[in-house]
């Protein structure tokens, strides 16, 4: 995703504008807009409820929008880049809407990982399924995969078999074999032993090293501090504050993110 | 992140688990229930084999006789190759009946309640005779254009005999239970799996397939070994039909034959019994390979979940010896 020399400005990988998501009379999200630049590390943070879980899904379709526009490079997702003559717009068949979910990772607080297959089985599962990839193929990746994160001698061994941290680690490579554009973690380490949070945590942040555009949602305040170019504070289902996270998380402006931060650092 | 973890004195070794001092000798609560059901139930044994060997109505000779009868014995062929058959159209046709119960097309929705509504609230055996009649009621099969010509056409007689038209009657109906079952199979798997494989790209047929089924086979595989079993005994109302060489006909034949019912019904209920604990060896593979990768492994020597899972995860030492991340970076 290098900037082309004839555009001038680079374009936001990820545009999000005024979105809104509401689950029957429940409004979650109310006119959320964010542009992400490519290889920007952008941390989602906010109190429980606050809507930096459905933002995020928002963006992998994993959740419709109730009103606002998703583009992923310049391209509208879900639905044809125009609307119908009378103004309705027309969703995109199945396969498209797939194939657009197929470049964009997504990391899930509680892994997700397929139980009845091993840790390299669930590496390939996707790349074979979706991008028709060769078995040879799809396992020689895998297992450079699963060595990047640290993980080539656990290649047999089924999830059930694997602490927290390794699971999440082989949820991130499996994410990853897709060659994805860019990755959404959803509280990667919330449901990890204290002890394990800085295993997933080190993954992540060699990862974002990579140039990898990244969106976490996460309450680990250090990590935001060292790896987010960003930090986007979300309460109540709106964008309250964001900024470099020296701004953010040290010098906050509203009284909402003082209280927050006063309760988790 | 790695300068932040605290450095550790690496853990004392873990000792065997005969090693374990002080291992606490302990004495059982006394159970005399347990030794007073014992006693009644060895007592009600001897009567039950005292019963079975002075009664003469049993006749074992003529059991002996008739057991390995060629009519007997092709019966329980027959009994065998109707019950596999039935089983396996079954199993495809609830399969197709759950996954259009979960279809968002209402059209598809709607076929499989009905398929499932009509066979699964009217009589086995009703059916059966209808699937018997099912010559006379349709002689003819055609197709063609409605009110105009026939492009094809074919007597029904010549190509349904008594014996499909029995295998079809038990898979229809056995299907309209199965779906309900294979649907709260497919209901029972974690939705965080739909939605990872939807994260990955993954289309809905493949996740069905690759991610779901395989998953929900295993609380789909015991009741349907509960339905194979069941089913291996409802092929005794094939004479509804008529189909008459089944295990029970056969038997019931030779029965009305000799005038000794109750021989004749002891042969057939070794041989269902027989038939059932092979089914139920089967069954037992089938659960532990779909079990694999789940805690609850029925191979597991381990008695309980939490056992299991901890017995695996040692086992696997995927657990760190010092708490320092292994991530190098």
């Amino acid at each position: 995703m290098s900037t082309s020399p004839d555009t001038p400005a680079a374009q936001p990988l990820i545009e999000l504008d005024g979105i809104y998501k509401a689950f029957g009379d429940l409004v979650v999200l109310t006119d959320c807009s964010l542009d992400v630049a490519p290889g920007e590390v952008t941390v989602l943070i906010g109190p429980s409820g606050s809507g930096k879980s459905t933002l995020l899904r928002c963006i992998n379709q994993l959740e419709e929008p109730t009103a606002g526009r998703v583009r992923i490079g310049g391209v509208i997702q879900g639905y044809e880049e125009e609307p119908l003559p009378d103004g309705r717009w027309q969703k995109l068949p199945p396969a498209r809407i797939a194939q657009q979910r197929s470049r964009i990772g997504m990391v899930f607080q509680r892994f997700h990982l397929f139980p009845h297959m091993t840790a390299l089985a669930n590496v390939m599962e996707a790349p074979i399924q979706v991008l028709g990839r060769t078995r040879a193929d799809a396992e020689r990746s895998a297992r450079e995969l699963l060595e990047r994160v640290g993980l080539s001698d656990r290649a047999d061994h089924y999830p059930s078999e694997l602490s927290g941290g390794q699971q999440q680690r082989v949820a991130i490579a499996r994410a990853l074999a897709m060659e994805p554009e860019l990755m959404l973690f959803d509280e990667p380490t919330s449901a990890l032993d204290p002890e394990l949070v800085a295993e997933v945590l080190a993954v992540l942040g060699e990862l974002a090293a990579t140039g990898m555009t990244m969106i976490v949602v996460t309450h680990e305040m250090g990590f935001a501090r060292e790896v987010a170019d960003r930090v986007v504070f979300m309460d109540q289902g709106r964008i309250v504050e964001q900024g470099t996270a020296a701004e953010v998380i040290d010098t906050p402006r509203s009284e909402r993110l003082q209280a927050f931060l006063a309760s988790v650092l | 992140m790695n300068a932040s973890a605290p450095a550790q004195s690496p853990a004392a070794p873990r000792p065997a688990a005969d090693a374990i001092p002080g291992r606490i000798r302990a004495k059982a609560s006394p159970r005399p229930g347990t030794w007073i059901s014992a006693v009644i139930v060895a007592l009600l044994a001897l009567a039950l084999v005292n019963f079975l060997v002075t009664n003469e109505v049993f006749d074992w000779g003529t059991v002996a006789t008739y057991l390995l009868d060629v009519k007997v014995v092709q019966g329980v062929g027959w009994t065998l190759l109707i019950t596999v058959l039935s089983m396996l159209i079954g199993t495809i046709v609830a399969l197709t009946a759950a996954i259009m119960r979960r279809s968002e097309n209402p059209v598809l929705r709607g076929v499989s309640w009905a398929y499932i509504f009509v066979f699964r609230g009217t009589p086995v055996y009703t059916q059966l005779v209808f699937w018997g009649l099912f010559t006379v009621i349709v002689p003819k099969l055609a197709i063609g254009v409605p009110f105009g010509p026939e492009l094809l056409a074919l007597e029904t007689r010549d190509y349904f005999p008594a014996f499909w038209a029995a295998v079809i009657g038990l898979a229809l109906n056995e299907g309209a239970y199965l779906a309900e079952i294979i649907r709260s199979g497919l209901n029972s798997v974690d939705k965080g799996q739909t939605e990872a494989s939807k994260a990955l790209g993954m289309s809905s047929p493949k996740i069905l397939r690759r991610i779901v089924l395989p998953q929900a086979m295993r609380v789909i595989v015991p009741p349907l070994g509960n339905e194979t079993i069941g089913m291996l005994k409802t092929t005794s109302l094939v004479l509804a039909v008529p189909f008459t060489l089944d295990l029970t006909f056969a038997s019931n034949a030779i029965a009305n034959k000799l005038y000794a019912p109750i021989p004749l019904l002891i042969v057939a209920a070794i041989w269902y019994l027989a038939i059932t604990s092979v089914l139920m060896v089967g069954q037992h593979y089938l659960e532990r390979y779909f079990g694999r990768g789940f805690d609850d492994r029925p191979d597991s020597s381990a008695k309980t979940g939490r056992r299991s899972r901890q017995a695996a995860v040692n086992r696997a030492s995927t657990t760190p010896k010092d708490s320092l991340p292994e991530v190098e970076l």
